[in-house]
């Protein structure tokens, strides 16, 4: 690991709805070094999505409001839909959640591939050696491209979809919960996958969402943990797990029986209480009500500062 | 890909046996006794037409014979192609009367359903693109399909035909003409076709526009466009898949919208004195011709039954998933 | 042209919960006053229940002013609109205003009952054919499919041709009975949907009845959706019987916008150039089925959040 590859630095970004602003992530900043996969977790609603979806593509209810984001040293236009086209796909891109819905069903996955290709400026011949190679490596024959959607079994269909989107190297792929929907076994496989795609080249740094601590322990080389909006950790897988020094992550590590067996979903849920409002975020930090160690010093917002080397975290009682 | 075919066609007999059977019951069982009191009445001023019309209902409706027995008839008759025969215009035959009104309805019906199919379609999927447009076609194309067929044509025989004396307001062609291939009688058949052909299409065209407008809405929110556009596939890409999809459920739409344009053309008829079917149920009722009226009938069902089997081919040939089922099924 | 706005299109009941965690994190007020708020703010839904609410009241209150009736010559022939004769009068001297309020009230009448009708049996076949499922639901799909295809306004006018006692009642019923099929194919899918749910295998669980399950567990959720639908059957009639009355199949002695657009044809008031003879009763039907429908696009975004935005 080497190099920063991406830097976020003070990253705001709200959802317009018809009763205020949704603050979605508020002043969200930390980095990622080359070939880095970094594992995002937190319970539903802390904004996990929101932060991938800004790296990539906002949809039309979401606003830039500030901050920004740098990839390989040069900043990604991300509130400027047409200034942002280039960098997608071919530099940063996207294994949704809904991959086994994410293929256009009256077109065959051969032509719809090449149709994108070209629309991208990509040649369809010249990389048709290499889809094939990828597609035989993930265990599927050229003849999926022949094959209508419907033709194909979901995890097939992810499978496909894992290709295509890392068909170009991009420089950051960010898969959002891509194994949701899997059962045990083949969600460690498709992680494992992705693990090899980094090896091989074909990504350079990834953002693997879940909220399943235990699978992303197992791939990812750090973990970030977002809470209401935020990140409140973030460090080496190693040190996350074994040491978390934020009492959120505390508390979700704790309520794992054994990490790296089962999956952590209904333990993250498991946590009394229920994170505040994002319409009118509370000052101070966004834990406090759920918060044991909370103190008055609390209702200022702490910063999210080095309490280790390469270990971050935001909590007055961290450092 | 047979089974598919198959029960298609089932459904299909199945309601043109309903059909004929309503058909059949409908004089016969109606509160009242209709055919009794008809014949009891016979208000036909031609002695022979009337004559006709007793010999013909004591073999169908017959009155001393047992039920089944009246309702075998009836097929019997029908599956020869005897329909009656006509009493308005006695003596001929129902099948000949409806035979020679049938190309006007389907020059109206025929070009109107596919025009304002494909126009209503680009033009919802276009409508889509702007709030501005959107907000403007969506309460627009919505009053056009509240819009009574009868009242557009109305509208329009008035204001284009009488007021402004652009076109002709009734018959499908000049009095003084001869049916021909001169120019004179072409032209003047086009002239005459044009204002029920655009009542028909213009209503029909508000209902094509919103549906494509809704649809493709609800197809360019669907994963795979989001994908696309998360790739940064331009939007036109993403609109030609979103408006290929969602040409589909319109096309199932158009079966469904069948029977409602059939009824808008007949009573465009009526207001244009259009010499299709739908004047000729208007003669029908006005001159109590009851043959005519059930013959009338079965052929519109008819008609209907068939252009829902082309949809239903139509559908297969351009819906990959049905064809990849029914692949399925067979193998 | 009502089976239009359903097929495919977003279904409310669906859209339930759609934006993520968006109800518990955003701390939303209540369901029922969240309704009440974005209805009150939406265009489509006001414009369209105004004009339908003006139109409903001229129908209600006015008749009993003018007294008499409808059909009676009580004034000079073929004037144009005045001060006395808003709406003119026709080629024998009956007031068109009269007639066009009268005619309203037997428009809401037929889109009431014809509609209702359709409703109710769509209702009734959706939901057992989407809840019993095996041989039922065979077989209450075929009844629909033959019923959806034979042209329903071609079996009304063979109907109507023989029927002696033409009243506004039977034409609403004839009507209901020929227009619910799409109604119950759209209710059977999202029965389907429901059935599955956890409340209603709860409710299953607990040996509640069939009925019981269907009209206390899966109506009311559905039951915008059921509002929707009866709407747009609604006009389906309202357009369906003007169409009877224009060929001359409506009550025979009755006051209609469909038999008064008759009369001016008949009579030739296109020739005559008598406008307000034919204008009104079309225009009075277009703008009550055109705005109940802009409303039934009001009302789908009020239901379903996933619409409201952008
Ligand atoms: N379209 C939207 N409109 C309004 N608020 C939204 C929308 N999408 C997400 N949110 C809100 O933004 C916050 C973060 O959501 P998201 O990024 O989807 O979380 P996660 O992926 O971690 O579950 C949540 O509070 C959610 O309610
Ligand atoms: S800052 Fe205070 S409230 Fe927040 S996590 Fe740390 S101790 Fe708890
Ligand atoms: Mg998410």
């Amino acid at each position: 690991m080497s190099g920063v590859s991406l830097e976020v630095s003070d990253l705001t970004v709200h959802y317009r709805t018809l009763r205020g602003d949704v603050h979605a992530l508020e002043g969200v900043g930390f980095t990622m070094a080359d070939g880095e996969i970094m594992g995002l977790v937190g319970e539903s609603g802390s904004g996990k999505s929101t932060l991938g979806k800004s790296l990539i593509r906002m949809d039309s209810r979401m606003r830039h409001v500030r901050g920004t984001v740098r990839l390989d040293g040069e900043e990604l236009p991300i509130g400027d839909q047409a200034a942002m086209t280039p960098f997608r796909y071919h530099r940063v891109s996207l294994i949704p959640q809904y991959s086994m819905s994410a293929l256009n069903p009256t077109r065959r996955i051969g032509r719809m591939i090449d149709e994108l290709l070209e629309s991208r400026g990509v040649r369809p011949a010249s990389v048709r050696a290499e889809l094939l190679r990828r597609l035989d490596l993930v265990g599927l024959s050229g003849q999926v491209l022949r094959r209508y959607p419907i033709e194909l079994s979901g995890g097939m269909k992810q499978r496909v979809v894992m290709v295509l989107s890392t068909l170009l190297d991009p420089s950051l792929l960010i898969a959002d919960e891509v194994t949701s929907a899997l059962d045990v076994s083949t969600q460690r496989a498709v992680a494992q996958t992705l693990v090899e795609f980094r090896d091989r080249g074909y990504l350079a740094g990834m953002i693997f969402v879940s909220h399943d601590i235990s699978l992303v322990n197992q791939i990812a080389d750090t973990i970030m943990v977002m809470y209401a909006g935020k990140p409140v950790e973030k460090g080496t897988a190693e040190a996350v797990v074994n040491g978390p020094r934020h009492p959120y992550t505390r508390m979700l590590i704790s309520s794992l029986p054994e990490v790296g067996v089962t999956h952590a979903e209904r333990r993250l849920e498991g946590i009394p209480g229920s994170p505040p409002g994002l319409l009118d975020p509370p000052r101070g930090c966004r834990f406090r009500e759920r918060c044991p160690l909370a103190f008055d010093k609390c209702d200022q917002e702490p910063p999210f500062v080095e309490v280790d080397r390469g270990h971050w975290a935001a909590c007055w009682k961290a450092g | 890909m047979w089974r598919y075919f198959g029960r298609k066609l089932f459904v299909y007999a199945l309601t043109f046996f309903v059909a004929v059977t309503i058909n059949w019951m409908i004089p016969r069982f109606m509160p009242g006794d209709p055919v009794r009191s008809m014949l009891a009445r016979a208000s036909v001023g031609n002695a022979e037409a009337l004559e006709a019309m007793r010999a013909y209902y004591s073999s169908l409706f017959g009155l001393d014979l047992p039920v089944w027995q009246q309702y075998l008839n009836f097929w019997g008759s029908l599956l020869r192609g005897d329909l009656g025969t006509s009493v308005w215009l006695f003596p001929t035959p129902v099948s000949e009367v409806i035979l020679g009104a049938v190309p006007y309805t389907l020059g109206l019906l025929v070009p109107a359903i596919l025009l304002s199919w494909i126009a209503g379609n680009k033009f919802g999927a276009f409508a889509a693109r702007g709030r501005w447009l959107d907000n403007t076609v969506l309460p627009v194309g919505y009053l056009l399909t509240a819009t009574p067929y009868m009242w557009l044509g109305i509208l329009l025989a008035w204001s284009l035909g009488i007021v402004a004396g652009i076109f002709p307001t009734a018959g499908a062609y000049g009095f003084a003409l001869q049916p021909s291939l001169s120019w004179a009688f072409v032209s003047s058949l086009v002239l005459h076709w044009f204002l029920p052909f655009l009542s028909l299409f213009l209503v029909a065209f508000g209902g094509w526009a919103i549906g494509m407008r809704n649809m493709i809405i609800y197809e360019l929110e669907a994963d795979y466009s989001s994908y696309l556009e998360a790739l940064g596939a331009p939007r036109r890409l993403v609109r030609r898949y979103a408006f290929r999809n969602a040409l589909l459920p319109q096309l199932t739409g158009l079966a469904l919208q069948l029977g409602t344009i059939v009824a808008g053309a007949l009573l465009t008829e009526i207001v244009f004195s259009y010499p299709g079917l739908g004047n000729l149920i208007l003669e029908a009722l006005n001159n109590r011709d009851f043959f005519l009226l059930q013959g009338a009938f079965l052929f519109i069902v008819l008609g209907v039954l068939i252009a829902n089997f082309v949809i239903d081919v139509v559908y297969v040939l351009v819906d990959p998933r049905v064809r990849v089922q029914m692949q399925g099924g067979a193998a | 042209m009502s089976a239009q706005q359903v097929p495919g299109g977003p279904v409310p009941g669906e859209g339930v919960g759609a934006g993520p965690g968006e109800a518990a994190a955003v701390g939303a007020p209540r369901r029922g006053n969240e309704t009440v708020y974005f209805a009150l703010r939406n265009p489509k839904l006001l414009a369209g229940a105004v004009v339908v609410a003006v139109l409903l009241v001229a129908a209600l209150a006015v008749p009993p002013f003018l007294g008499g009736s409808p059909n009676a010559y009580v004034g000079p022939q073929a004037q144009p609109p005045s001060a006395e004769f808003w709406f003119g009068t026709t080629n024998f001297g009956q007031d068109v205003f009269a007639q066009f309020v009268h005619g309203l009230r037997s428009t809401f009448l037929v889109g009431l009952l014809g509609g209702g009708i359709a409703a109710l049996v769509g209702m009734v076949v959706g939901f057992v054919a989407g809840y019993r499922g095996g041989l039922v639901d065979e077989v209450l799909n075929m009844i629909t499919n033959i019923v959806l295809v034979l042209p329903a306004m071609v079996v009304l006018i063979i109907a109507a041709a023989y029927l002696e006692a033409r009243g506004i009642l039977v034409q609403s019923l004839f009507i209901g009975l020929t227009s619910w099929p799409w109604a119950a194919r759209a209710i059977r899918a999202q029965t389907l949907s429901l059935a599955t749910r956890d409340f209603v295998d709860l409710a299953r669980l607990s040996g509640r009845r069939a009925h019981a399950i269907i009209f206390r567990e899966i109506a009311p959720n559905m039951s915008s959706y059921l509002f929707m639908t009866f709407i747009l059957l609604f006009g389906g009639a309202i357009l369906i019987a003007a169409g009877l009355d224009f060929i001359g199949l409506g009550p025979p002695q009755g006051v209609s916008l469909g038999l008064m657009m008759h009369s001016a044809v008949s009579w030739s008031a296109l020739q005559l150039g008598m406008w307000w003879w034919f204008v009104p009763p079309g225009l009075g039907i277009t703008a009550i089925v055109g705005s109940l429908y802009i409303m039934n696009v009001g009302l789908d975004e009020v239901f379903n959040p996933r619409l409201r935005e952008t």
